[in-house]
C-alpha cells in the first residue's frame, strides 16, 4: 500500500533518524511512504490571528499538491501535522479564505519543478491529514503490530510525551483527549513496553521560545523530564523534532543545575518501533542524541 | 498599579482590534485564573495571562503592549484547552504581538540576523522559522 508522505523541513534536513526509521518501519509493515514529489515548508506555526490568509498559503499549497496524488497525506512532525490539519480545516470551513487561497494558488507557478499551477481543481480540503501514529492504528492496527513484533521490548520503562501540537486545539485536531491522551500508550503496549504513568505528557517543551530565550525551554524541559524521571522512565518517546531537541539537549543545563538529576534519553517513537520489529541499528540511528539511548537499550538486552 | 476607568478607554478602537484579530471576546473571561494556573511559562511572565485579559477588559492597552508576557507565550494552547469560557489567551497574545509588530511599536523580539549560530546550525529549522514568524512578524 502506498501512502503519500509529507516529511517537512526538519525531517528532511536534520531529523534523519526520525525520517529513516519511519520509512523503514512502514516498509516492514507493508506500507510504502511515497514522498510528495514537490513540497515546501508548511510555515512551521499556524497563525492564531484571524486575518491571515498569506500565513496559511504554504500549507495549503502542499495540501493542494497532495490532492493530485491521493486522498490522504501522512506526516510525522507535530508542528507540520498541526499546521497542515488546521489549514485544511480553514479550507473546508471558511469560504472567504478558501476563495482567496485558491486565487493565490491558481497564479502560483514553479518553473524549476515544471509546475504551471499548483491547482488542478479548487482545493476545498479534500485531503485527509493523518499523523503516522494514526496511520499505524487505522491502516495497520496495533493488534497487527503486536503480531509482527520480533523483539518484545519487555522491561523497558517508557514515558510517552505528546506535547502540544498533536492535541490542541482538541476540537480541530481531533487526535485524542487533550488532557488524558492514550494513543501512544496503546501503541507502546503493543510493542511489549512497560508504559509508565506520566502526568506531564501534555505539558509544553517551550517550543520555538528556545530561539528567543533558552531559559524558557530549560524550565519547561525540567518540568517534563523531572516528571518522567520521578515516574521511573528509562526513555521518553516523542514525535516532534523540536520537543526532542528541547527535552534532550536542555538536560545538559538541567543536569548542571539540579542535584540528583539523572539524564534520560529522548527518542522518536519510530526508533522504538523499529527496534521491536527487529530492524538493524543502521536504520534506527541512535547516535544523534545528547543523552545517548544506547547504554540503557544494551542494559535491557535490546541492542 | 493605578487604573483610571472610563467608558471611552474600555470601548476604544484598540479593544475592537484585539477582538477582531484574535477572534476572542474579552468580556467572556470571568477571571477564574485557569489560564494562568495551567500556563507552563507563567513564571517568566511579568503579567500573568488572566491579568492581561483583565487589563484589556479595563482598557489598559499600553501596559499590556509593553509587557514581556506577550513575547513569552509559546502558543501551546493549554490556556485555551482548559478555559471554561472558551477564551484562547494564546490567540489574544498573537493579536497583541501583531499589533506591536505591524505598527512597529517596538523592534521585533527576535531579529533574523541575531539568531545564535548554534540555533541555526543545530536546532530544528521549525524552531527558528516558528520563532521568526511569531516574534518577528
Amino acid at each position: 500500500m502506498k501512502v503519500p508522505y509529507y516529511p517537512g523541513c526538519t525531517l528532511h534536513e536534520r531529523a534523519h533518524d526520525f525520517d529513516a526509521s519511519a520509512r523503514e518501519c512502514a516498509k516492514a509493515l507493508g506500507i510504502e511512504l511515497e514522498e510528495l514529489p514537490v513540497w515546501t515548508c508548511c510555515g512551521a506555526v499556524f497563525p492564531l490571528t484571524t486575518d491571515s490568509v498569506m500565513d496559511i498559503l504554504a500549507a495549503v499549497r502542499n495540501l493542494a499538491y497532495a490532492a493530485r496524488l491521493g486522498d490522504k497525506v501522512v506526516t510525522l512532525c507535530s508542528f507540520c501535522y498541526n499546521v497542515l490539519k488546521r489549514a485544511n480545516k480553514v479550507m473546508r470551513d471558511d469560504p472567504e479564505k478558501r476563495e482567496k487561497a485558491n486565487l493565490f494558488l491558481l497564479a502560483d507557478t514553479d518553473a524549476r519543478q515544471g509546475i504551471e499551477s499548483y491547482l488542478k481543481e479548487d482545493y476545498v480540503g479534500q485531503v485527509e491529514v493523518l499523523h503516522y501514529i494514526e496511520m499505524l492504528r487505522d491502516l495497520v492496527g496495533f493488534d497487527e503490530i503486536a503480531k509482527r513484533v520480533k523483539k518484545k521490548l519487555e522491561g523497558l520503562n517508557v514515558a510517552a510525551y505528546y506535547g502540544c501540537m498533536l492535541l490542541r486545539p482538541a476540537d480541530e485536531m481531533e487526535f485524542d483527549n487533550p488532557e488524558q491522551p492514550t494513543i501512544f500508550e496503546e501503541f507502546l503496549a503493543s510493542l511489549g513496553c512497560n508504559v509508565v504513568d506520566f502526568p506531564m505528557k501534555t505539558e509544553c517543551c517551550g517550543g520555538f521560545q528556545i530561539v528567543n530565550d533558552e531559559e524558557i525551554a530549560i524550565a519547561c524541559s525540567r518540568t517534563v523530564m523531572g516528571n518522567a524521571l520521578k515516574n521511573g522512565a528509562d526513555v521518553v518517546v516523542t514525535t516532534c523534532p523540536l520537543c526532542r531537541y528541547n527535552l534532550d539537549e536542555k538536560q545538559k543545563e538541567i543536569g548542571e543545575r539540579v542535584r540528583d538529576f539523572e539524564r534520560i534519553p529522548v527518542i522518536y517513537f519510530t526508533q522504538l518501533l523499529g527496534l521491536a520489529l527487529g530492524l538493524g541499528e543502521e536504520h534506527l540511528d541512535f547516535s544523534g542524541n545528547y543523552v545517548d539511548p544506547r547504554p540503557v537499550l544494551v542494559e535491557r538486552s535490546l541492542l | 498599579m493605578r487604573l483610571e476607568l472610563s467608558a471611552e478607554r474600555i470601548k476604544g478602537k484598540l479593544r475592537e482590534r484585539v477582538e477582531d484579530l484574535s477572534g476572542q471576546k474579552l468580556s467572556a473571561c470571568y477571571q477564574c485564573g485557569m489560564c494562568s494556573a495551567g500556563c507552563p511559562v507563567v513564571d517568566t511572565m511579568d503579567i500573568v495571562p488572566s491579568e492581561v485579559i483583565r487589563l484589556l477588559q479595563l482598557g489598559e492597552f499600553e501596559a499590556v503592549l509593553e509587557s514581556k508576557t506577550i513575547w513569552i507565550c509559546a502558543s501551546c494552547l493549554q490556556c485555551a484547552s482548559r478555559c471554561p469560557r472558551g477564551v484562547e489567551f494564546s490567540s489574544i497574545c498573537d493579536a497583541l504581538r501583531a499589533i506591536v509588530l505591524r505598527k512597529r511599536l517596538s523592534s521585533p523580539r527576535v531579529d533574523a540576523d541575531e539568531v545564535s549560530p548554534v540555533m541555526v546550525s543545530d536546532a530544528p529549522q521549525l524552531g527558528v522559522v516558528g520563532a521568526l514568524r511569531k516574534l518577528n512578524g
